[in-house]
């Protein structure tokens, strides 16, 4: 494996339960923190990561160095900002942030250090959800490291520049991940989203400039500083820049998770890396990136995996973690799984989530149990609008909808044979 | 002797509760920012959230017990009813139910004699449906404790079970 082409995962070996601080330095770590601190002013690490093209590994794909860029210039020393990192990893089907925390957790550190003296932050927290403990003991061991090595605390490797990181275990709801939500769980509230704009990078923690950054997105940082901006775009293979950890579980050979180039094609993921469907199973179809992403289907395979094309074929790459649909599993005993996950993670803030979720819920339940009428289906397809875009407080409910209108789509006749009454009856294992 | 605490009555939270939840106090600006916190040091020592420790941790943020109910009652991982020694939180999301989350589940309550959410008679498990893990590619899936246990078939079920 040449450690260029994998500057995320160069650390992680199978054999090594994690990477201590003598394995991380020992690859070059924290040389892109000396890099970025000793040579380069904040103004000038925010454009190179910029340049570079990082775009936010949360799922929505936001330019990182562009979002940065928004915070206001500090105008006097009592102004805070703040630097969140959401490590709430709660989408179903997503398993990234977990292996990086675990595996490598400097690589994180270093790269909410680099990140906070970008946007001048003299404090950091990382919202970690509550279940990820191993994650919460290393965290807390390598934080404690690079304190005791300067990397972190009042004059970071001699400069002028201080910061402190807090680690917040959070006690469980996947709204928690939503930023404006995720600001309010810090404060010690109700974890409901707040009202956009202002947006947190002009008012966010206690009112002041807040970035809230993915696991995944910081951890690209470091090597970015270290390596260059070249080199960085160098690595994609479509569209966009750097590497990514796609992930496939489901009925395949080989459930699991890798670091590749952006732009790697799907069919690639599914058929080499997770080995195919296991035998006896066929591919009906896909969520490319979690559980809020549409459906796509085998046809779509060759389409590559970065934001914009996957985008362009009807969904999203959303965390670039694939759940796959094999022909033994009822995609809409699936989609009601995923609606009753998404009924009960609603923060209930706005009417159309809070009702509407629910009332998709009872409908797949009828359809399910043979009570259902074709009428059922316009209603679940005037539930996708109502919910969609612009409509709710939030993105949890349009997200919500992806599976539940792409399915409706593509595998209506399944539909319809629960209703006409010769459904095959489809259990899961 | 965190037992002996509920039985006897509530006697307030005990000093090392007091200073553990002031700890996390410092590290926010605002003190009710370590609501979530406090709950959870509270839960560590007593497994669940009673009553009169909600009232005594709304006390010491100086907030009101209505404000921290708020907090306590919406977040999944804080217990406002008494939960086993362990609490087993199986994965019912979308992958964990394609690769047997019902089955695990099953295996569990029957082993257990429990319903979601009961206490076992020895008051050693409370089994609990929980969203995505984050091990996917391990499903079905399940949290006992703080442990996370992967690839649960039968026989991993009954080891579980068994200790
Ligand atoms: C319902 C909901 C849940 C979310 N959950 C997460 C999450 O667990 N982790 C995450 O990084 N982003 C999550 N996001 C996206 C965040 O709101 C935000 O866009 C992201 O943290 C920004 O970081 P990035 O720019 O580095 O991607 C979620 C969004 C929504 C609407
Ligand atoms: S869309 Fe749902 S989760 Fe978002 S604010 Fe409305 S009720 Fe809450």
């Amino acid at each position: 494996m040449d450690i260029m082409d994998k500057p995320l995962t160069k650390n992680i070996l199978p054999d090594r339960a994690f990477a201590t601080l003598a394995d991380y330095e020992s690859t070059g770590g924290y040389q892109g923190l000396r890099q970025a601190i000793t040579q380069l002013q904040p103004k000038e690490v925010r454009q190179w990561v910029k340049d570079a093209g990082l775009r936010g590994r949360g799922g929505a794909g936001f330019n990182t160095g562009l979002k940065w860029g928004l915070v206001p210039e500090k105008k006097t020393n009592d102004t805070k900002h703040y630097l969140v990192v959401n490590a709430d990893e709660m989408e179903p089907g997503t398993f990234k942030d977990r292996f990086l925390l675990e595996r490598d957790p400097h690589q994180l550190i270093e790269g909410i250090i680099i990140a906070a003296y970008a946007i001048q932050a003299n404090t950091a927290y990382i919202f970690l959800r509550g279940e990820y403990h191993l994650a919460a003991q290393r965290l807390t061991h390598a934080l404690q490291e690079a304190r005791t090595k300067n990397y972190l605390g009042e004059h970071v490797l001699n400069t002028g520049f201080s910061l402190e990181i807090h680690l917040h275990t959070s006690a469980g709801r996947y709204i928690c991940g939503e930023e404006s939500a995720l600001l309010n769980a810090l404060e010690g509230k109700r974890a409901t989203p707040r009202a956009k704009p202002p947006f947190a990078v002009v008012s966010g923690l206690w009112g002041w400039p807040t970035v809230v950054n993915n696991v995944e997105t910081l951890c690209n940082v470091p090597h970015i500083l270290q390596y260059g901006v070249e080199w960085y775009q160098s690595l994609g293979r479509g569209l966009d820049k750097g590497t990514k950890l796609f992930g496939v579980s489901g009925r395949v050979k080989c459930p699991g998770l890798w670091e590749l180039p952006m732009g790697t094609p799907i069919r690639e993921i599914i058929e080499e890396h997770a080995g195919g469907m296991q035998d006896g199973y066929k591919l009906r179809g896909f969520l490319p990136g979690g559980a809020s992403t549409d459906f796509m289907l085998p046809e779509q395979l060759d389409v590559l995996m970065d934001y914009d094309t996957v985008a362009k074929a009807g969904s999203r790459m959303g965390t670039g973690t694939i759940i796959v649909l094999d022909d033994k599993t009822c995609p809409v005993q699936m989609v009601l799984n995923l609606e009753e996950f998404f009924a009960q993670e609603s923060c209930g803030w706005c009417t159309p989530c809070r009702d509407g979720l629910p009332w998709t819920v009872t409908l797949l339940k009828d359809i399910i149990a043979g009570h259902g009428r074709m009428e059922d289906l316009d209603t679940l397809a005037g539930l996708t609008r109502m919910l969609g875009p612009g409509n709710t407080f939030c993105a949890l409910a349009p997200g919500a909808m992806e599976p539940l209108q792409s399915a409706l789509k593509y595998f209506r006749a399944d539909f319809e044979r629960y209703i006409v009454g010769h459904n095959v009856v489809m259990e899961p294992a | 002797m965190d037992e002996l605490i509920e039985k006897s009555g509530f006697e307030g939270l005990s000093p090392t509760e007091i200073q553990e939840i002031t700890a996390e106090m410092g590290h926010y600006e605002d003190k009710t920012a370590a609501s979530i916190e406090a709950l959870k040091i509270v839960q560590k020592h007593r497994r669940w959230v009673s009553d009169p420790c909600l009232v005594a941790v709304s006390e010491l943020l100086g907030i009101s017990t209505a404000q921290l109910e708020g907090v306590a009652t919406f977040y999944n991982l804080i217990y406002r009813q008494p939960v086993g020694k362990t609490v087993i939180h199986y994965c019912n999301s979308v992958t964990c139910w394609m690769m047997g989350a019902e089955r695990v589940r099953e295996q569990l309550c029957r082993h257990l004699n429990v319903k979601l959410g009961e206490m076992s008679a020895d008051g050693e498990y409370t089994v609990l449906p929980i969203v995505c893990l984050g091990a996917c590619d391990h499903a079905p899936v399940a949290l006992v404790g703080d442990q996370l246990k992967l690839d649960l078939t039968d026989n991993a079920v009954n080891e579980i079970l068994k200790r």
